[in-house]
């Protein structure tokens, strides 16, 4: 792969990872802000804190899949360890809501401990099959265990009071997209750092990481449990704005949704996890106003949207196969090229075609 | 003793359908090592098309001929346009496009024939034969069931071992390379291998329908199951799809008889586990240990 | 007649071969000689498809075989044998061999030609239901020829057949190779970096260092030239 050119010299960030980190999320939280205060309708508003705790889980995930080179197709399980953690919490004991979130994110990152143990044993579509059947069979114990879980009718969320005269929905979009940013500042130092460095070197040779004296294993249980955590939050968000948590909440399509919304914003990127998280968002929408405006019938209407986004999903793979980040990529890098770039001399250039 | 001999029953008659299931995403594996996850949405596709058949007054029989049949040239039409042009290129992403295809094959059929579970109406009685004075959990559809899937795997056997297509197969999965220089079109060879797993997976679909709630959804299930027995066999060995199939068949039903049905899954999961902790790559992987 | 004329293959930046070119002549051995790396193999792949070159053409009797896919260029009647044999072992010795007469069509001209080569390789008539996978090394070997035998090529390309065997086991299969160019009418060329025995056996041989033609010439010639032996062949 040639490396990707840098873009054009505007303004610098500063080279410090923490610190091009935080000012990048601080402009974001303030673009959020007007985005939400100001911009949209409180209907596009909540779909915008959707959105958030979808990247999140899409992050923690793109991390385990795209750096690590561990597939899981169990994450909507470990957003539902998650979910019915925080709800319990706030069902029997009712701390504050961070205490309650941190600890869902360490009960789901335990359970992804739990996981990533035999998991380290394992290669690609054994992983896949093993973590297929927990995204299946770990919801169900919402049924089994129907004393403590309430079964179908499920466990009921209170949603954090806002401050003064603030919206609670509102109020609650942005406690997601606070979550949201903290974990992407969390997440993209933690690949800038000594563990990010490692996740990848065992992703690409695992003979080669040991010698290099990295614990395979423990890497990948790390890896694991990152992600879950990840997912735990996520799921505690989910809880917090449907305002129930039920096994019916994960399905198997919640898992395959999250694995395909992964992929298809780019696997490895963080900025590809919120893409993905618009399209498993904003997919449904679009296709139920396409279909309005076509004038199709009810039935129609429920499954437009998935099938726009499985035909979507499959367009990307075979057109852009590093999803819509790495094509963004690609555009740009080409665009930079072309428009940035003296043509004489170019050294990326000629170092691009050689090697082809 | 009763209860149990009736959850062992059940336990052989889904055990056979998660084989077929399981043969299916074999044949696909070990020729182009890709977990196909549209298997299921597959058998679901061409089973509501039989649906439809029945609803327009043709026999049983028919309709079920013809499913296989679409069943065969669906599976050519997907691996020849979408998996194909994937071929060489990352690992992950023909899995991503099989599920983007099982997304659109339930989306389509959602669109087609509606959410609501409709009833698939069977070939044979579903109510359980008698032994002595005793009604036993087994049925006439039991039995088709387990013919079936035994003709199905006795079909394939032949055509594997003792066939020109089957040897040609064999080689290609075994050694792509080699294969070609001894003139097996190996591009062909995988659509066939594609083309024979889609029956299997039909089959699949159709010995699924009138046994449940048959809508769009209704092979999930299925495909997590059959993937559970292929695995547990070795994702390499038709034989260990057979053995996997039954494994998880009795594992899930005893499981369900003896603690609780929402337990199921979370007992093949058991069942995976301590088959891969002994095993990783499963009980009949006999190439694994050849590859590094 | 086999003849390589002009040929360049590239591997991403890598310079495999660099205008390459050879005769190869009907029932004669030509063998190919020269380091690790310096392109035998490669040569061998480009002649059966495997990989195509840049420039450069490859003709069999006339016809044209660049740009042909390897299923194509083994119904032209070309036979290729993979360095490290490539016997199938998951498959039979049996099995093996009919994979090899499968493109012969009639069942009847199959079980003639397997019997056929049953019969130049005694030892494996007797394994003919055993897994490949039971086979000693030169077994192995016998196999692999006979399989690419049980096509009936015209041109036999065999990669480095004698290596990991005793030197028994090579004399017999270059004496086996000396009789099937001669009876067979057969096109070999033999990739070696066993240099004697390959020159004891050949008629012609090229010299290959770095991708280049450093010799050709006949092989009793080439193991005349001393000063060549020792800076190329090792001997």
């Amino acid at each position: 792969m040639p490396k990707i050119p840098r873009p054009p010299k505007w303004f610098h960030l500063p080279r410090q990872p923490l610190v091009r980190h935080l000012i990048l999320a601080i402009v974001a939280a303030g673009g959020f802000y007007l985005l939400t205060n100001d911009i949209l309708s409180t209907y596009n508003t909540v779909l915008v804190g959707e959105i958030a705790f979808y990247a999140i889980a899409l992050g923690g995930l793109s991390i385990l899949t795209g750096a690590n080179g561990q597939i899981s197709f169990g994450h909507g399980a470990l957003m539902a360890v998650g979910a019915y953690t925080a709800a319990l919490l706030m069902v029997h004991t009712h701390f504050n809501l961070v205490l309650e979130l941190l600890i869902a994110i360490g009960a789901a990152a335990i359970a992804g401990v739990i996981v990533g143990i035999p998991a380290t044993r394992l290669k690609g579509p054994y992983l896949a099959g093993m973590t297929l059947i927990l995204a299946v069979g770990l919801p169900l114990l919402g049924n089994q265990y129907g004393s403590v879980f309430n079964g179908d009718q499920g466990l009921v969320t209170t949603p954090p009071s806002p401050p003064g005269s603030v919206n609670p929905e509102l109020w609650l979009t942005w406690i997601e997209i606070l979550g949201a940013l903290v974990i992407m500042v969390l997440l993209a130092n933690l690949m800038k750092s000594r563990f990010g460095r490692m996740f990848r070197a065992v992703r690409d040779d695992e003979v080669a990481a040991s010698l290099a004296g990295i614990h395979v294993a423990r890497t990948k249980v790390i890896a694991f449990a990152v992600s879950a955590g990840c997912a735990g939050l996520a799921g505690a968000f989910l809880a917090l704005s449907s305002g129930v948590v039920s096994s019916g909440e994960f399905p198997l399509s919640l898992s395959i949704e999250i694995l395909a919304g992964m992929v298809l914003g780019g696997a490895g990127t963080l900025v590809g996890a919120w893409w993905g998280g618009i399209a498993l968002v904003f997919f449904p929408q679009w296709a139920s106003s396409i279909s309005k405006a076509a004038g199709l019938g009810t039935g129609g209407n429920a499954y437009l949207g998935t099938i726009i986004f499985g035909a979507v999903l499959v367009l990307v793979m075979m057109l852009a196969p590093s999803g819509i980040q790495g094509g963004f990529r690609r555009v740009g890098s080409f665009a930079d090229r072309r428009l940035f770039r003296p043509r004489g001399g170019d050294v990326t250039k000629s170092l691009q075609t050689g090697s082809e | 003793m009763n209860f149990f001999i009736n959850v062992t029953l059940n336990g052989i008659s889904s055990g056979m359908i998660f084989a077929a299931m399981a043969l299916a995403l074999v044949l696909i594996y070990r020729a182009t090592r890709i977990v196909n996850f549209a298997q299921g949405a597959m058998g679901m596709f061409t089973s509501f098309v039989a649906y439809s058949l029945l609803q327009q007054k043709v026999g049983y029989w028919e309709a079920f001929a013809a499913a296989l049949a679409i069943g065969m040239v669906l599976g050519v039409v997907v691996e020849r346009i979408f998996i194909r042009p994937l071929h060489g290129k990352a690992e992950l992403n023909p899995v991503i496009v099989t599920i983007g295809l099982l997304i659109v094959f339930e989306g389509i059929a959602g669109t087609i024939w509606g959410s609501t579970n409709r009833g698939f109406s069977p070939p044979f009685s579903q109510t359980g034969l008698r032994v002595g004075r005793t009604s036993i959990a087994f049925s006439h559809f039991d039995l088709f069931i387990v013919a079936s899937v035994i003709i199905l795997m006795a079909v394939m056997l032949v055509l594997f071992r003792f066939t020109r297509a089957g040897l040609r197969m064999r080689a290609a999965a075994f050694a792509p390379e080699t294969a070609r220089l001894l003139g097996v079109r190996v591009g062909r060879v995988l659509t066939l291998g594609w083309a024979l797993a889609a029956v299997a997976g039909s089959l699949a679909g159709l010995l699924v329908a009138p046994t449940t709630a048959f809508g769009p959804l209704y092979m999930d299930f299925y495909l997590v199951y059959g993937f559970t027995a292929a695995v547990v066999g070795g994702l390499d060995s038709p034989v260990g799809a057979l053995v996997g199939g039954l494994i998880t068949g009795l594992g899930v039903s005893y499981v369900g008889g003896y603690l609780g049905s929402s337990l199921e899954p979370l007992g093949a999961l058991a069942l995976l586990m301590v088959v891969l902790m002994a095993r990783p790559e499963g009980i009949f992987a006999r190439t694994a240990a050849r590859r590094v | 007649m086999l003849e390589v004329e002009g040929v360049s293959v590239q591997y991403g930046a890598v310079r495999a071969l660099e205008d390459v070119s050879l005769t190869a002549e009907v029932g004669a051995i030509t063998t190919i000689l020269g380091a690790n790396g310096a392109g035998k193999t490669t040569l061998l792949r480009a002649m059966s498809g495997l990989v195509h070159p840049r420039r450069g053409t490859i003709r069999f009797d006339g016809r044209v075989l660049t740009g042909r896919s390897v299923e194509q260029v083994v119904r032209a009647g070309i036979a290729h044998v993979p360095e490290g044999r490539g016997v199938i072992e998951e498959l039979t010795v049996e099995e093996n061999l009919r994979l090899g007469s499968l493109i012969l069509g009639s069942r009847s001209a199959q079980k003639a030609v397997i019997a056929e080569v049953l019969e130049l390789f005694p030892p494996l008539r007797d394994a003919r239901n055993r897994y490949a996978s039971s086979l000693s090394g030169g077994e192995r070997q016998m196999l692999a020829i006979a399989r690419a035998l049980a096509s009936r090529p015209k041109a036999l390309l065999l990669d480095e057949p004698s290596l990991g065997l005793a030197p028994i086991v090579t004399a017999r299969l270059m004496a086996v190779l000396r009789e099937l160019s001669r009876s067979a009418s057969l096109t070999i060329i033999l990739v070696e970096q066993n240099a004697r025995s390959a020159l004891s056996i050949a008629q012609s041989a090229v010299v290959l260092n770095l991708g280049r033609v450093v010799a050709a010439d006949t092989a009793s010639s080439l193991a005349a030239d001393t000063n060549l032996r020792h800076h190329y062949l090792g001997f």
